[in-house]
């Protein structure tokens, strides 16, 4: 064995770090050791086998979204987190596919065409028009924004996004629908016929999905793909290094454009029918979330967060979900966070003790104040209802109540050590309170809180995304 | 022979900004030429005009082609690689990811070829994988082994260094631009460097121009040195005849007031 020099030590300071601890870094080490397509085909199983459990219909429909969230997440991580461009009106290229493929499968082109059936493609014929018109217009798009960069690239291409969503509802009412949309879609046909239910879409999402991962993994490992790792990392230098930076950068949007318009096609065909609100501003910040959740940069980290995303989207829209998604994200908090063990068993009983004080002497004060019901129903809302403290009209009282959460939270991450674990104890009660009192009554809000505050626990604790690599920006 | 670079009457204005001016310089095969110069003299100006980033007036020929006005990528795919003096590795990538991604213009595949992994992107990807490991077990065992899938970003300053040389290697050009190759490195890597260089034009054939500051690097590599100053060429000569003329000594260390006065 060689000495190791001052050179080698800085060399493996990457090594020490990746030798991260936690059950994410075990789960990836355990998977770096078998190779991809083995882990996409116990993807696919699984994704196969959840449709084959006897999932009831409401789980389909999510299972699908999560899908669809997914291909679009897949195909936002080519432009954002390949090529490092900033594309704001991605949505777009997803509304693009929908209509393109509504149009192309409807009556909407009844009257112009002088025929009462309308185009009415097959979906085989339907699909890849749709699919190189968006090509071309992210072609398009790409060859507009060449000279943009940054701040400016954003700007321009979020402009595109809302002009796309003004003009499905505005435009031509007589073909496009206007806020109506356009209903009555043909399904797509499959080898056995048309594909006529929501596990059947599932089916065929889950296959593109894996067929897109497959083959975005071998284009990553390719020339493309290193060229756009290299345009995004530094332009000037791939330039220098014999890489055409703006013909690749326009491919990054054209493949992201067809990706969102695949996605688009089938979720139209899914649907049924399409809508403008389907294709705006919320979505994307969606989509977004879904890849910076699961990772920038990463195909199996796009995948891991359109589906997070969409399930916590649809069990914060249920009263009992959420109520179980809230309590088991602080439960699992406190026991990744707390070490050893008695120290976190102290701190539970501490937090219920502290409650159940609190709550007797609220209750001592004043009877109404503690008269109010839970929120939550179930077996959360029965256990926690001699638990809290909620007044008899908590609206009010659960406003402020919500403002004081956030300055505890705000205050208890400026403390250190015991004092930490100290004021946890009450901003946990008062975090209990204020979900039976105001947050699980507005579930619509609720939703984008939790997603906002998990998007903000997670850039403090794991900025690269669960499963992003750690990456360095150019000084 | 007529050389392989020659620059014909050069010159390049920022505003009125005069950062070269009328210059002319040529590099024969197999050459290596140094360039030196106080700061701001024009030398990486001349290096970002040779590799096609700023479009001079004048003309320059490589190779007996006229390559202003070409894009930087084509220019690099005609023979002309180089380094920068502040360094822009893809940081982000792993060290042989970054000298393949300099393969792409002497590589073919579409997209589709390579997803579908067709019998010529798998050949080419074979071949890049070659000159990738040829170019830097060049470098001997400092950027082989478990080097090959670590992020650029772990690498040492030296390291670095030596891996944007291996990139423009990878490159397939005959001629190199080395901005620098010698900054911010200890006496040993600094002795390392020049014999690197030296190694680069024996053993694989490059023609090398250098900007260096390290004068002891200057005068063990160099063939002919060429001194800037002001954008305009002030000398040109073998190491002895540069160091010891007035105008250079001059430009470095500033006039004599008395002799400025006659």
């Amino acid at each position: 064995m060689s000495p190791i020099g001052v050179d080698e030590w800085v060399a493996r300071s990457g090594e020490r770090h990746d030798r991260g601890s936690g059950p994410l870094e075990s789960l990836r080490r355990l998977g770096d050791r078998v190779g991809w397509w083995q882990r996409l085909a116990v993807l696919a199983l699984v994704g196969f086998l959840f449709g084959h459990i006897g999932a009831n219909g409401f789980q389909q429909t999510v299972a699908f979204n999560a899908v669809i969230y997914a291909i679009l997440a897949v195909g936002l991580n080519i432009v954002v987190g390949w090529a490092g461009l900033l594309d704001l009106g991605y949505v777009a290229f997803y509304g693009i596919g929908a209509y393109g493929f509504a149009l192309l499968s409807s009556s909407a082109f009844g009257n112009l065409m002088q025929q009462t059936g309308g185009v009415q493609l097959p979906a085989y014929a339907s699909i890849p028009i749709v699919l190189v018109f968006a090509g071309l217009v992210g072609l398009a798009i790409g060859l507009v924004s060449l000279r943009l960069g940054g701040d400016y690239l954003a700007i321009v291409t979020l402009f595109f996004g809302i002009a796309f969503a003004e003009v499905v509802n505005n435009v031509d009412p007589a073909h496009l629908g206007g806020p109506d949309g356009i209903t009555s879609l043909n399904p797509i046909q499959g080898l056995g016929g048309a594909i006529g239910s929501t596990i059947g879409y599932y089916y065929l999402a889950l296959i593109v999905l894996i067929a897109l991962m497959a083959g975005l993994h071998l284009l990553d490992a390719s020339r493309t793909g290193r060229a756009w790792r290299a345009v995004r990392d530094d332009p000037l230098a791939a330039q220098v290094m014999t890489i055409p930076v703006n013909a690749v950068k326009v491919m990054a949007f054209s493949f992201g454009a067809i990706v969102a318009a695949l996605a688009g096609a089938i979720f139209a065909a899914q649907q049924t029918n399409v809508f403008p609100t389907n294709f705006q501003s919320p979505v994307l910040i969606l989509i977004y979330a879904c890849l910076v959740l699961g990772g920038v940069g990463s195909i199996a980290g796009a995948v891991l967060g359109g589906v997070l995303v969409t399930v916590v989207q649809q069990m914060l829209a249920s009263p009992t979900d959420a109520g179980y998604l809230f309590y088991g994200l602080i439960i699992l908090a406190l026991i990744i966070r707390v070490r050893p063990w008695r120290l976190l068993g102290a701190m539970l009983a501490a937090i219920v003790a502290f409650g159940f004080a609190a709550r007797a002497i609220v209750g001592a004060i004043s009877h109404s104040a503690i008269a109010g019901s839970t929120g939550s129903v179930g077996w959360i809302g029965s256990a926690l209802r001699h638990y809290v403290i909620v007044p008899a009209n908590p609206m009010s009282y659960g406003n402020v109540l919500y403002v004081l959460l956030i300055c505890a939270l705000v205050g208890i991450v400026r403390l250190k050590g015991i004092w930490r674990l100290i004021a946890t104890v009450p901003t946990v009660y008062f975090g209990a309170c204020c979900w039976e009192a105001r947050l699980s009554v507005d579930p619509a809000i609720t939703a984008q809180i939790m997603i906002g505050a998990i998007l903000i626990v997670m850039m403090a604790v794991r900025p690269e995304g669960l499963l992003g690599a750690r990456r360095v920006e150019i000084i | 022979m007529a050389p392989l670079l020659e620059l014909d009457k050069v010159s390049l204005a920022f505003g009125g900004l005069r950062a070269l001016h009328e210059l002319d310089i040529h590099v024969d095969e197999h050459e290596i030429v140094s360039v030196i110069g106080p700061n701001g003299a024009g030398k990486t100006t001349l290096f970002n005009v040779i590799t096609g980033i700023y479009h001079p007036g004048g003309d320059i020929r490589f190779d007996g082609k006229s390559i202003v006005g070409r894009a930087p990528n084509r220019i690099t795919q005609l023979g002309i690689a180089r380094t920068f003096q502040s360094l822009r590795l893809f940081l982000n990538m792993t060290v042989k990811e970054n000298v393949k991604a300099a393969t792409y213009g002497s590589t073919h595949a579409t997209p589709i070829e390579s997803i579908l992994r067709l019998p010529r992107a798998r050949r080419e990807e074979r071949e890049v994988n070659a000159r990738a490991e040829d170019v830097l077990g060049f470098f001997g065992q400092r950027l082989q082994g478990y080097r090959f899938d670590q992020p650029a970003y772990v690498l040492s300053y030296a390291n670095r260094r030596r891996l944007e040389i291996a990139r423009a290697m990878a490159t397939g050009a005959r001629m190199l631009l080395l901005d620098e190759p010698a900054a911010g490195m200890n006496p040993n890597e600094t002795h390392e460097i020049t014999e690197l260089i030296g190694r680069l034009r024996d053993e694989r054939g490059y023609t090398i121009l250098v900007i260096e500051h390290d004068m002891h690097v200057v005068e063990g590599i160099s063939d002919r040195v060429v001194a800037l100053d002001h954008g305009e060429k002030l000398t040109e000569g073998t190491f002895h005849e540069v160091a010891n003329h007035p105008g250079v000594i001059e430009a470095y260390l500033g006039r004599n007031p008395e002799v400025l006065q006659k």
